[in-house]
């Protein structure tokens, strides 16, 4: 059952992948949608035993590597945390394949398109299920690869191509420090195997490294350097500017990896490691700190947005900054909590938003948008329950969630987790805000589309409507499900070992004894910014924009991005453009092209050339050369062997 | 000793006479018959080389000199003969069809090659430095006739003049080394030769040397190692394109064996001496090989660099003189003979109605008028400069791995290097023929046994990997045989009788 789960996407990819283009569209997607959805099946099994039955274990496959005290090997962990991350993949993966049966509908590499969605699901399983770093960190580049070749799936389009590159290159940096992490890891553990390195982690708590002359705590630098690799992945403030730019790909690819399971791998690796952050409390705060100003500073940028696909992006990227602050102050159940409410809300408003964008042939601007509500009405109730999920509103998942992470930051009673808690609070209000706002300007008021455009609008067809109904039942009802077993009295039960918290920094438990107030300021914040959205744009459109007028630095920053994108322009990219041109110029071409295979190559035909010229064709020449060399031979022999007698 | 010579005392020389034979036969039945008989002669040239390598695998093998001393049938020998016989087959096959083509058709041609044979089968039995000095009269008086042979082409006539003279001259050196051996030790026969000189100390050991430096000099010559190489490129490119190729399939090989029985023979306690010499003339060979190679325009002259420099790799396994080592070069020199007669027999196709192209920019384009020509030549290319898994990478790589394995890492290097560069020619062949703009054309029909040898080869050279170890055993007997001396087993069997 562990292994159908895990290596069915593999299969299919292979297959599909290889022989895609004979077997047809129909059966590619068929054999995609069968695989994903048994890998799915058997992931809920495996819930069933691991979770309630409390079955954890760990399967070996094979070795892989044994160099000297280095071993590795390909195996299955499956634990609590495994269990629910391959959950969330498979389940949301299941919607988006079925989805995209729909939504890729009219494109003409379809099977292409499957093969590598099974290709992505298999390397995230892998990524999740892996016992030691090194297979952890085969599947975070196998994620990666698969991120990278969907966003540039388009790849007639010029941006397209560029935000895939975007993302690959911004992802090495953040795979820079993972790997450096890996190393630390080793370097200190003598190992990189999960196990092994949890188990000792006490004994290391008083370890140094060091570096340039200076001691550093060991395991505060390795869960730094281990953070930098999450920022990565999950598009942390400083790393985050490829995630807009690849809503680029199709809307179920945005859906699947850019919203639902590939920007988590970063919440997962901390949870993962919670057993080391424990100790490394420096390393938390910093996580805190980066979590909770990229919750508040992505819902600003949110705000500003008319791109209805770059909205939900920066929505996302807000949203993991609550998971990373949650992750801060220690609270990791609620993290995992709210990556698992997030994954279905967020898909589901993705997806929604892809079936908008499909009836309105491919319209992403949402000034061009428009009354839509009684054209598509089943889109625009899905969207209704992402929408409440998002913003918080009882009942539904994102509430549970989101209340837990902040009275955990304010239960935390440190001056991060407070900044973190006003910051998350901020953000609250302004996530209902844009969220409206996005509603609104999508599918109230009056239709600013072109004549043409409104005439072909229509519903999506049901096999694009049915994923979404799967996942808005998991909006609605997984929150109050799963409150008790992720963060509530069965919390020890059902997470066991595989997430490790001290006593003394048990949030989660405070955060069941916050003031009243604590635990209602979100409700009321959320309410107020889907208030302040109507009133801004249904009741009076003017506002908007005479707001826009008296805090208009604020907007441009807002509007802008904050200048991230303009400053790593300045900063990295003309320089490394700078240096790499010298380099190509100076260094490669000039000095080693000059003096290696060019210099060599024109040496050798001098020397060529000049030999060739030695072959006069004249007897008398040649003969001199053999006498030469006879009398020369002779000489040489004779000095060397009976130097003594002369 | 008179009684002895009836004809099954010499029945391990009966190969030898039997070509004898055929040549005399050959030479009576060619005056009778004219030019016309040339196409039955090289049949019946064939026939009898199969004869041959039947004489020669049932002959009875030993270390006894024969008749007088003067010879020996040996395992290395017979082994060194049946490669040989192999050569002379792969060269009428690849002569008679040019020879009808450019209608110069004379009986004296097999002819000639069979006694060229025959001289290098004796040189392969010399054991006696009169005798050792006949058979490369023999061989290379022939040779001389046939690089003039195109008589009516002042090219062809230049390389017979220059390789008459300086032969002339290397004849000379060897001569000269003759007499100064006899004169410091009063004997000829390699037995007596190797203990006396085993014994000698002084002042008459350093003329011993001086002699075997005589001998050695005029060996290279006859193996173009350089510096001894100057004629090489241009006798190559003036005889006529059988000629050459059999210039670069088969005397080199023989006169090989000769220098390694006397090496390994009389000249065994002279080792320290001798081995510089064979180092420099390896590494030279090689170096030199790879660098004149680069600057050729004309694929004959080519091909006499590629044979320098290949001689220089074969010499690299001798330079050690163990087993393995020279097991190396002879597995060495089978695998490159083989390639070199499909080159040539590619080479031969080039031709336009009589008219023979032998640059290498005639290549340009073949792949679109001759793919499979093409193909062909370019696997074999590939194969010369040692490109893995075609076979010329497994003779390279057997080489340099004895090399290493005697820690001379210097001369490995200096191979490796030189293979590198050398890599250039053969590729630049495959660039001419894949890339350049094609020319016309060259007249269809190849024969049936110019294909054969190009199909034999390039099969050979793609399909060796299958079998990686498939010429060893071969390379290793010959390489033992040559290695046991007959006095140590004497000895033995003396000490054992008392």
């Amino acid at each position: 059952m562990d292994y159908i789960a895990v290596f069915t996407p593999l299969v299919t990819f292979l297959f599909v992948g290889l022989f895609g283009k004979s077997i047809g569209d129909k059966a590619s997607q068929f054999i995609t949608c069968a695989g994903i959805i048994v890998s799915a099946v058997c992931s809920v099994m495996l819930f069933n035993d691991v979770i309630l039955h409390a079955n954890s274990r760990i399967l070996f496959l094979s070795s892989w590597i044994d160099v000297g005290t280095f071993s590795v090997e390909w195996s299955l962990r499956i634990d609590q945390l495994t269990v629910v991350m391959m959950n969330v993949i498979t389940i949301v993966s299941a919607c988006v394949h079925v989805y995209s049966v729909g939504y890729m509908s009219h494109d003409k590499a379809k099977a292409r398109f499957m093969a590598y969605l099974s290709l992505f699901t298999f390397a995230m399983l892998m990524l999740v299920t892996s016992d030691n770093l090194l297979q952890l960190f085969f599947g975070w580049e196998g994620v990666g690869l698969a991120s990278y070749l969907l966003i540039g799936f388009w790849n007639h389009k010029e941006s397209a191509n560029a935000a895939s590159m975007k993302a690959f290159i911004v992802n090495r940096v953040g795979d820079f420090g993972l790997a450096l992490g890996i190393m630390a890891i080793f370097m200190i553990f003598g190992s990189v195997n999960f196990s092994t390195i949890f188990e000792n982690v006490q004994a290391h708590t008083g370890d140094v490294i060091k570096f340039l002359g200076h001691e550093f705590h060991a395991l505060t630098v390795i869960g730094l350097l281990l953070f930098i690799g999450a920022m990565g992945k999950s598009a942390q403030l400083g790393l985050h500017t490829w995630l807009p730019d690849a809503m680029e790909g199709p809307t179920p690819v945005s859906a699947l990896i850019h919203a639902a399971t590939m920007v988590t791998a970063g919440v997962f690796l901390v949870a993962r490691f919670s057993p080391l952050y424990e100790y490394a409390p420096d390393a938390l705060m910093v996580v805190t700190l980066v979590g909770g100003t990229t919750a508040l500073i992505a819902a600003t940028i949110a705000m500003t947005q008319f791109d209805i696909k770059r909205v939900i992006a920066y929505s996302t990227m807000s949203q993991l900054g609550y998971m990373f602050f949650a992750l801060g102050v220690s609270a990791y159940g609620a993290a995992m909590f709210h990556l698992m409410t997030h994954a279905f809300f967020k898909a589901l408003l993705f997806l929604g938003a892809g079936s908008v964008i499909h009836a309105m042939s491919d319209e992403q601007d949402m000034r061009n948008m428009g009354g839509l509500w009684t054209k598509i009405p089943v889109t625009y109730c899905l969207m209704w329950i992402g929408g409440l999920a998002l913003a918080g509103i009882p009942l539904f998942a994102g509430y549970y969630s989101k209340d837990m992470i902040l009275e955990s930051a304010y239960a935390d009673h440190t001056w991060f987790g407070e900044y973190a808690f006003w910051a998350g609070i901020a953000a609250a209000f302004m996530t209902a805000f844009y969220t409206w706002r996005l509603m609104i300007l999508t599918f109230h008021g009056k239709s600013r589309a072109p004549i043409e455009v409104q005439k072909k609008i229509h519903e999506s067809p049901k096999i694009m409507l049915f994923p979404l109904m799967v996942l808005a039942m998991g909006a609605v009802f997984s929150g109050a499900y799963f409150y008790d077993g992720f963060v509530g009295e069965g919390r020890t039960h059902f997470w066991e070992s595989s997430l490790h918290v001290l006593p003394e920094n048990d949030t989660i438990e405070n955060a069941h004894h916050v003031p009243e107030w604590v635990k209602s300021l979100p409700l009321v914040m959320g309410v107020s910014g889907i208030a302040l959205a109507y009133v801004f744009y249904l009741f009076f459109p003017v506002l908007p924009s005479i707001f826009r007028k008296i805090f208009m630095p604020f907007h441009l920053l807002f509007y802008r991005k904050w200048f991230f994108d303009e400053i790593y322009n300045v900063f990295f990219v003309k320089t490394a453009r700078g240096l790499g041109k010298l380099f190509w110029k100076r260094g490669d071409k000039a000095l080693i092209d000059g003096l290696g295979p060019d210099g060599l190559s024109s040496l050798s035909h001098r020397i060529g050339r000049r030999l060739g010229q030695m072959q006069t064709g004249f007897i008398y020449h040649y003969a001199f050369v053999m006498v030469v060399s006879v009398v020369g031979l002779l000489s040489w022999v004779f000095l060397r062997t009976n130097g003594g007698i002369l | 000793m008179n009684n002895m010579l009836t004809l099954t005392a010499l029945q391990p020389l009966w190969a030898e006479l039997f070509m004898a034979m055929m040549v005399m036969g050959f030479l009576i039945f060619g005056v009778f018959k004219g030019d016309q008989s040339t196409r039955l002669l090289t049949f019946l040239g064939i026939l009898g080389l199969f004869f041959v390598s039947v004489l020669l695998m049932n002959a009875p093998l030993g270390k006894e000199p024969l008749l007088g001393g003067m010879l020996v049938q040996d395992v290395f020998g017979r082994n060194v003969k049946l490669i040989l016989v192999v050569a002379l087959a792969v060269s009428y096959m690849l002569s008679l069809k040019y020879l009808y083509d450019t209608g110069f058709v004379k009986f004296e041609f097999p002819i000639l090659i069979l006694l060229a044979g025959l001289g290098m089968f004796l040189m392969v039995s010399a054991h006696h430095l009169l005798s050792f000095y006949m058979a490369l009269e023999l061989q290379s008086l022939s040779l001389y006739i046939l690089a003039a042979f195109h008589r009516n082409s002042a090219k062809s006539a230049e390389a017979g003049i220059k390789y008459f003279i300086l032969g002339a001259l290397s004849s000379g050196l060897i001569l000269f080394g003759i007499s100064l051996l006899y004169g410091f030790t009063g004997v000829l026969d390699y037995t007596q030769l190797g203990q006396i000189i085993a014994e000698l100390e002084g002042i008459e050991k350093t003329g011993v040397v001086f002699g075997m430096m005589f001998l050695m000099a005029g060996l290279a010559f006859k193996i173009s190692a350089v510096p001894f190489h100057m004629w090489t490129p241009d006798v190559y490119e003036g005889a006529s394109l059988p000629v050459t190729a059999f210039f670069a399939l088969a005397p080199k090989l023989a006169a090989l064996a000769l220098l390694l029985r006397l090496l390994v023979g009389p000249f065994e306690a002279l080792v320290t001496d001798w081995q510089m010499v064979i180092m420099f003339l390896s590494v030279m060979s090689m170096v030199w090989a790879a660098f004149a190679g680069l600057v050729q325009k004309n694929l004959k002259r080519l091909m006499a660099y590629s044979s320098i420099g290949n001689m220089g790799y074969a010499l690299l396994g001798v330079v050690m003189l163990t087993t393995e080592g020279v097991t190396a070069t002879f597995f060495y020199l089978m695998l490159y003979l083989i390639m070199v007669a499909g080159v040539f027999a590619v080479m031969l196709c080039m031709q336009r109605d009589g008219v023979v192209f032998k640059q290498i920019e005639d290549l340009a384009g073949l792949s679109k008028n001759h793919p499979k020509l093409a193909y062909a030549m370019a696997l074999l290319m590939f194969s010369m400069s040692g490109i893995p898994p075609l076979s010329g990478f497994f003779g390279k790589m057997i080489v340099f791995q004895e090399v290493v394995a005697q820690e001379m890492y210097v001369l490995a290097l200096v191979g490796v290097l030189t293979s590198v560069v050398a890599a250039y020619y053969y590729l630049r062949i495959i660039k001419v023929m894949f890339f350049d703009a094609p020319d016309m054309p060259y007249s269809k029909g190849f024969g049936v046994f110019r294909n054969g040898v190009i199909i034999v080869s390039v099969l050979f050279a793609v399909f060796y990997v299958l079998r990686p170890d498939a010429l060893l055993p071969f390379a290793r007997t010959t390489a033992t045989d040559l290695l046991t001396p007959p006095a140590i087993i004497q000895t033995h069997d003396i000490q054992l009788d008392n």
